[in-house]
């Protein structure tokens, strides 16, 4: 016999001040991320606190929204509600001015040119579409500028 | 048994929903207190360990992020427990009988407000005869509320009388999210909630965070003047099924409590997790605590009731009237699970 009792519970998400001002920059077209005040690091998207120095984090930083693919992988499995037909690369991206990678898709690319080293820019929506979600960002592109020196992101693997 | 103390304490504002501030953004300063006050340099303690549940925040591995409030790197010695804090707070002190660390950060975060706590409840019950009827937290309260009341065990206006001395001791705890002068045929006149229960007999729903640092032997007594040493601690569980309890009685509590030694010698204080009134009276009777012994002087759990938070706020409380000297012998109680399900009690003296 099989019993079939659905499950749902709606939640209410609690972005934080620091996640908070990261979604209002995304909106206006920008990537706000902060700076520790004590070991310097810029977290994107920021959290409030260094994970590191366990202090709170409050100095606003504006980070580039270009930067370099630190490493990558290729989907080739196509699974339900995927909304990317397969085969596509997903990047982590060091933006300049940050200290962490943020995870994106790299698109106008052929995945056999994907690498460690890529320099890629954001593609936003249209400005009048743009809204308080990383959705924002469409994807990243290459930029055709020469491949970052693996010293320049090997803390950041 | 290695000598194991609270040296600190520390805890947020209870609210009834934060809505500026994440769990990470709550505990900050929660844990920069408790550390400050410990007088244990950050970078020196040996263990990290916390206490919370992702059904509150409706996400997977929600703890993982509350890392970010510790300082995690380079890497520390951490654990998890998906209970409440005071569990937290077990592990912490059987990890420091080891021997080889000398304290122990503990901390707890509950944001209760995200979803329908009273849902969100329902699925710590048996998922195949129980919870598919949906009956809420208050309802699964209110059932053992009416077990107590048939058996002549309290009256309506003893369970009335807990929520008045709660909120009166609640108006001195800066923390306390409901406090306030109450009258007690005035709450009686109120409508009930789900039969018995009135609103005043149910707890808040709060958001907040609580910690502690815990120090052992030398240590504690070099950075603390007067540390809450805990001379017994101990947990039991009862079964799941509820049909099977007599949900009148709390034999895991009076077991634990036997165990960790609260009927040596008198306690002046007890710090009582009940959420709901009418389980205080159950627990004062598992435990054997008399009319002379102060019960809550915080306001408990009717004052503020961050889920995964309370119990481990019980000890701190209980341990700051030690370290205060207000009290020379505590006693601290945490629960979990439908009914008073699982029960841990801790005993802690001045020496």
């Amino acid at each position: 016999m099989v019993i079939s009792t659905p499950i749902r519970l709606e939640y209410t998400f609690t972005a934080g001040e620091a996640q908070t001002r990261f979604l209002r920059g995304l909106a206006e077209g920008k990537l706000v991320g902060q700076r520790c005040p004590a070991c310097r690091k810029v977290y994107v998207p920021p959290r409030g606190a260094c994970p590191t120095c366990a202090v709170p984090t409050e100095e606003a930083v504006q980070v580039a929204d270009r930067g370099t693919v630190t490493t990558f992988c290729i989907v080739n499995i196509p699974f339900p509600g995927q909304a990317i037909k397969p085969p596509f690369v997903a990047a982590s991206v060091l933006l300049d001015g940050a200290d962490i990678a943020i995870f994106h898709l790299l698109q106008e690319v052929d995945v056999a040119d994907a690498r460690m080293g890529m320099r890629v820019e954001a593609v936003w929506v249209p400005r009048d579409e743009l809204k308080a979600s990383m959705e924002s960002v469409r994807y990243f592109r290459p930029t055709g500028e020469p491949d970052a020196p693996y010293d320049s992101y090997k803390e950041h693997l | 048994m290695r000598d194991v103390a609270v040296v600190s304490f520390a805890q947020s504002h209870y609210v009834r929903s934060d809505t500026q501030h994440n769990e990470v953004e709550i505990l900050m300063p929660v844990i920069s207190e408790a550390i400050e006050r410990s007088g244990v340099p950050c970078k020196e303690i040996g263990f990290t360990v916390s206490g919370s549940c992702d059904y509150l925040a409706g996400q997977p591995f929600a703890f993982v992020n509350a890392l970010d409030a510790v300082g995690a790197w380079p890497p520390i010695r951490e654990s998890h427990v998906e209970m409440d804090g005071a569990w937290a707070l077990y592990e912490a002190w059987v990890r420091l009988q080891c021997g080889d660390i000398d304290s122990a950060l503990v901390y707890a975060f509950g944001k209760s407000s995200l979803g329908d706590v009273r849902d969100v409840m329902t699925l710590q019950l048996d998922p195949y005869c129980v919870a598919p009827l949906w009956p809420d937290s208050i309802s699964v309260a209110a059932l053992q509320a009416r077990a107590l009341l048939d058996a002549g065990r309290c009256t309506e206006r003893d369970m009335a009388e807990v929520a008045t001395r709660s909120r009166r001791d609640a108006r001195s705890n800066p923390a306390a999210q409901l406090s306030g002068a109450a009258d007690v045929d005035a709450l009686l006149r109120e409508p009930y909630v789900v039969s018995p229960l009135r609103r005043h007999d149910c707890p808040p729903i709060s958001d907040g965070a609580a910690a502690i640092v815990l120090a052992a032997g030398d240590l504690a007594r070099r950075v603390s003047k007067r540390p809450s040493w805990i001379t017994g601690i101990d947990h039991r569980i009862e079964p799941h099924a509820l049909g099977v309890r007599d949900l009148t009685q709390s034999p895991s509590t009076r077991l634990a409590a036997d165990r960790a030694g609260a009927g040596r010698a008198p306690v002046d204080v007890a710090e009582l997790h009940a959420p709901f009134t009418h389980q205080e009276l159950i627990l004062r009777d598992a435990i054997g605590l008399g009319d002379d012994v102060r019960i809550n002087p915080s306001g408990g759990a009717l004052a503020a009731n961050a889920i995964m938070v309370a119990g481990l706020a019980r000890i701190g409380e209980a341990a700051s009237r030690i370290i205060g000297g207000d009290a020379d012998r505590v006693l601290a109680h945490a629960t979990s699970g439908p009914c008073l399900q699982q029960n841990l009690v801790c005993v802690m003296e001045a020496r």
